[in-house]
């Protein structure tokens, strides 16, 4: 329990604090790069390349916090129901879009 | 350790089929996957759907669960002596090229018996692998979730929790062992969103630096508040009389209770704003008080003697216009 003594560990908030370069984010969403440059293909996650590099690669690539979710969300659904990573991420649209339809239903049947 | 059924978990016969599992494991998973689901329990009803799949539909996996649920159903306790499984070689899937996902953490028995499962299993490998190289290894990160209230985000707060990881000893044998950390929850965290530790994922080796934990925020369920964003709201019924003649009400809100003017006149779904009383942030959201209108029943006379009254007092009033009938 010595642990329980030290002060307690300080998080990051990663969706809105963190930038990931495109191996630290192939680190912490255990995808490898080719995986993690097909949903960059795929739109799911879009780098900001670094200003002035016109035409750069992913080492120039920077990824804000809210890609780690999005990355780990498809390849989850891709392990799980076996699918191709852009079934994956036509699965994440849909999803997306009844969360929106149902917030969307939910506030204006309390309205009435 | 508590013996698993993986045929009964899928919902198959001893006797089915590798298709027949397949088949059993795609139409739980469509059911129950956390990120598609809606049942309550989905993600540990999909653990356990996910485990029993993991276990038979690998042919070798599956022969040597066989085996041992023939020994539990001869009235044997179930208990693997060390190294039972040695005799089965396990070929397995274990770069299994999506695993990366990895939060399959599977139960005692499931590990007993495999190993640790799916992206676990392989970064156990991995870490195996990496043991034998020389050179500076970065360790592997890690996620988990954490569970908070909604007022844990209002007000800050601290979790102790105890996290399982694996731990390579000197001889490069990997253990699972049990750590004890304390966290700070920011205030105004949303759920869904993650906190990255550094530093506390597994251990670097040959002088590489230690990996993260990742913690997923999640918010334990309560029935009072609506969260979109930073904005809260909530339903604040009323009388038809507080509505019509306005009022000052006790509402509660996730940091405590307050008093609130209803104004005169307010309809149903009028939204009362308390602003910047949202989570915190900045700028931080604003709670809303959705007011609902209670329409109390006449359980006597004299009450029926009131909205008798009132209708005669109102009686131009047509609360069907706008369907112009």
């Amino acid at each position: 329990m010595a642990e329980l003594n030290r002060p307690p560990l300080q998080g990051i908030v990663v969706e809105e604090h963190l930038v990931f370069t495109f191996t630290a984010l192939c680190r912490a969403s255990g995808a490898d790069a080719a995986q993690l440059q097909a949903m960059v293909g795929e739109g799911l996650i879009e780098p900001n390349e670094t200003i002035g590099t016109i035409g750069a690669g992913p080492d120039d690539w920077q990824f804000s916090g809210d890609a780690l979710p999005r990355a780990r969300t498809a390849l989850r659904l891709a392990r799980d129901f076996e699918l191709g990573l852009s079934g994956a991420v036509l699965v994440m649209d849909l999803l997306a879009e009844i969360e929106r339809l149902r917030s969307l239903l939910q506030s204006s049947s309390r309205s009435r | 350790m508590e013996f698993k059924d993986y045929y009964a978990a899928l919902g198959v016969e001893r006797t089915a089929t590798h298709e027949e599992i397949k088949r059993a494991y795609r139409k739980l998973a469509r059911k129950y996957h956390p990120d598609v689901s809606k049942e309550p329990n989905a993600e540990a009803k999909f653990k356990e759907v996910a485990e029993a799949h993991e276990a038979l539909i690998d042919p070798e996996r599956r022969a040597a669960y066989d085996d041992i649920a023939k020994r539990q159903a001869s009235g044997q306790a179930f208990e693997p002596p060390p190294g039972w499984d040695s005799g089965f070689e396990y070929s397995g899937r274990g770069g299994d090229g999506m695993a990366g996902g990895g939060d399959a953490d599977f139960s005692d028995f499931f590990e007993s018996l495999f190993g640790r499962g799916r992206g676990e299993r392989s970064g156990r490998e991995g870490m195996r692998r990496a043991g034998a190289s020389a050179g500076p290894v970065q360790g592997g990160d890690h996620h988990a979730k954490v569970s908070i209230e909604l007022r844990d985000s209002y007000q800050g707060a601290r979790r102790t929790m105890s996290l399982r990881m694996p731990v390579i000893d000197a001889q490069g044998h990997v253990t699972l062992q049990e750590r004890q950390l304390e966290v700070t929850i920011p205030k105004g965290v949303r759920e869904g969103q993650h906190l990255r530790l550094t530093g506390q994922g597994d251990a670097g080796r040959g002088g590489g630096t230690a990996g993260d934990l990742y913690l997923e925020i999640q918010f334990l369920p309560q029935p009072l508040y609506r969260l979109d964003g930073r904005d809260v709201s909530f339903d604040l019924p009323v009388s038809p009389w507080e509505a019509a003649l306005g009022a000052t009400v006790t509402a509660p809100t996730p940091e405590g209770p307050v008093q609130l003017g209803v104004p005169a006149g307010s309809s149903q779904g009028r939204k009362l704003r308390l602003k910047g009383k949202g989570l915190p942030g900045f700028p931080p959201g604003d709670l809303y008080a959705v007011i609902t209108i209670a329409v109390p029943v006449a359980a006597s006379e004299p009450q029926s003697a009131a909205y008798q009254a009132l209708a005669q007092t109102f009686a131009g009033y047509d609360p069907r216009a706008s369907l112009k009938v």
